[in-house]
């Protein structure tokens, strides 16, 4: 399967990605290549094979409910860009 | 307006649960802390952290389905849906998709006419909450605030079952309800602890096929949930009565212009691709836990108004009433195990004044001064006539405001109840005597006028006259 340019720039879209018109070509390209290997995947039947969610065979740890951090705000902070009252300032989201 | 149309409500319920901690970290999730101050390293998705799972997220999600009647699956996978928005800051919330905790159940309501229907509830999965953003005041930016990022959710789907906006509150208090009843969540609304989605459709009744849906977000009262889902409905029946379409869209309902807009398409994203989360393992759930759990189940409230129908004999509707929340159900119980009085009569008195003045001061019932023996105590003095059901409200209120016990309050005030048939007969005596008129008028058959002569005798005795014995005494004296 190869994937074509409007699907690289949805996909660009979802991801956040700033990918200029003159490189789509290249990343069409390359993207492909990449699905294709992964295609040869599907010529193994997993009929009957539960779908895999970890390839680790064994279960969660649970932790007990328990609070053990504590307010780690102001270092936290020194790398945020721009901070009002203890909240993060971002470019506005909404209008 | 409805005749030709059917209308089809499901609904997705986030049910904050109540852990002290995240669900995948060990910071807190206390309300209303200052920003940022219960927001670690996990929750802001620092690199090289790694999220460990709340085991009382779990145990909490699996009360939910043994109470609904579902299935708790034995092994069950978290999910990442992928999406950007500044309070998400990973850039995916852990989720479930294909294997959720709780698979199935079902929860009995009252349609529109009274009876019994079993709405299906598909699935309740966990996930992290997102944080909090806010978009006045910060000089054309917004500000984020990530305490609430991590915290648990339970959201449980409904299948399209409803059939009206009523039917939708109606599930959604039941749901409301019994979370509460679970003590797995505080179902705080205004806190934002219990909301609900609704995906609404409608179609003609002859059609088979169901109709376009919109989905009506973040709605956080029960007012709104039926004022959005109807106005809704009477949007969509217009597009499609002047020909038009309906779109598969979200829309936010403005609850100061009572309508639903469309959310703008920047706000939404609906191709999450969904992946199995490579830092959680399956959750593997095995039978002795569920059973343990189910033996800690509460009775809930279907069945415990069953129980208060056939143990005190109340009026279905009032046995609903008080069943609502576990607490009122706990206090009426307490009160009537004390009472002297009919169970019919404290249930009213619960139900009544009691409920009332707390809603009348805005008290949950464990901040209310007056207590479930104190009530008792009152009603103890109606049941052996010391005083009359009337003063009893007058000795409520003063207790309600902490003067005493209903002793000591029928004691200061000498609101003692004249049961004494002489002293009663004394004071109608002197009442026929000062209204000779009125007495006329009774006797040549104004029969009306009795409810008069009670009235004095009444307020001669300021109320404390036996009722029961002033009309019977009354009755006597004026054939």
């Amino acid at each position: 399967m190869s994937l074509n340019k409007e699907q690289i720039k949805y996909l660009a879209i979802l991801s956040r990605m700033d990918i200029q018109d003159s490189e789509i070509k290249d990343v069409v390209d390359k993207l492909s290549r990449i699905v294709e290997f992964v295609d040869q995947l599907q010529a193994v039947s997993t009929e009957g094979t539960e779908p895999m969610a970890h390839p680790l065979e064994q279960g969660q740890r649970l932790r007990i409910d328990k609070v053990t951090e504590d307010n780690q705000r102001e270092k936290i902070q020194l790398n945020a860009n721009e901070t009002n009252n203890g909240m993060y300032l971002v470019p506005k989201v909404i209008d | 307006m409805n005749s030709n149309w059917e209308i089809v409500i499901g609904l997705e319920i986030h049910a904050q649960l109540a852990t002290k901690s995240k669900i995948f970290s060990g910071a807190s999730t206390a309300y209303g802390g200052e920003p940022n101050t219960q927001a670690c390293l996990v929750d802001l998705g620092y690199p090289g952290t790694l999220p460990v799972l709340n085991q009382q997220a779990i145990e909490m999600a699996i009360r939910f389905g043994l109470a609904v009647d579902a299935e708790i699956s034995s092994r069950s996978v978290f999910a990442r849906k992928n999406y950007f928005y500044p309070d998400l800051p990973k850039g995916y919330q852990i989720s479930q998709l294909d294997l959720p905790i709780v698979v199935g159940g079902n929860m009995s309501i009252l349609d529109g006419d009274g009876n019994e229907k079993i709405i299906g509830i598909t699935r309740a999965h966990l996930e992290e909450d997102a944080g909090k953003s806010v978009h006045e005041g910060l000089d054309g930016l917004s500000g984020i605030d990530l305490n609430r990022a991590g915290t648990p959710l339970l959201e449980i789907v409904s299948e399209p079952e409803m059939s009206s906006a009523r039917e939708a509150v109606a599930y959604m208090r039941k749901i409301h309800s019994i979370v509460r009843y679970l003590e797995i969540s505080d179902g705080n609304m205004q806190e934002g602890s219990f909301r609900c989605d609704a995906n609404v459709s409608i179609k003609r009744f002859d059609q088979k096929e169901l109709g376009t849906r919109a989905e009506l977000k973040n709605l956080n009262s029960f007012k709104f949930i039926e004022k959005a889902i109807n106005h809704e409905v009477m949007r969509q029946i217009e597009i499609i009565e002047d020909g038009g379409e309906v779109k598969q869209e979200t829309r936010l309902y403005d609850s100061d212009l009572d309508e639903t807009r469309p959310m703008r398409s920047k706000e939404e994203a609906n191709d999450y691709r969904y992946f199995p989360d490579p830092d959680l393992l399956p959750v593997i759930i095995d039978e002795t836990y569920i059973a343990d759990i189910k033996k800690t189940l509460p009775e809930l409230p279907n069945a415990k108004q069953q129980r208060f129908i056939e143990t005190y004999n109340l009026k279905v509707s009032d046995a609903q009433i008080l069943t609502t929340t576990k607490q009122l159900a706990d206090f009426y119980e307490a009160v009537e195990k004390i009472a002297n009085t009919e169970s019919q009569i404290s249930a009213n008195w619960v139900i009544g004044d009691y409920t009332a003045a707390l809603n009348r001061d805005d008290l949950e019932i464990k901040d209310a001064k007056l207590s479930a023996a104190d009530l008792a105590g009152l009603l103890n003095k109606i049941a052996d006539q010391t005083i009359s059901g009337k003063i009893a409200k007058e000795v409520f209120e003063a207790m309600w405001d902490g003067e005493g016990s209903a002793e000591e309050i029928i004691e200061s005030k000498g609101l003692v109840q004249i049961t004494d048939d002489s002293e009663i007969e004394t004071i109608i005596d002197q009442v026929i005597e000062n209204n000779p008129s009125q007495l006329a008028e009774y006797l040549s058959g104004k029969d009306r006028l009795f409810g008069f002569f009670v009235g004095q005798v009444m307020k001669e005795t300021k109320g404390k006259a036996n009722p029961q014995k002033v009309n019977e005494i009354l009755k006597n004296k004026l054939t």
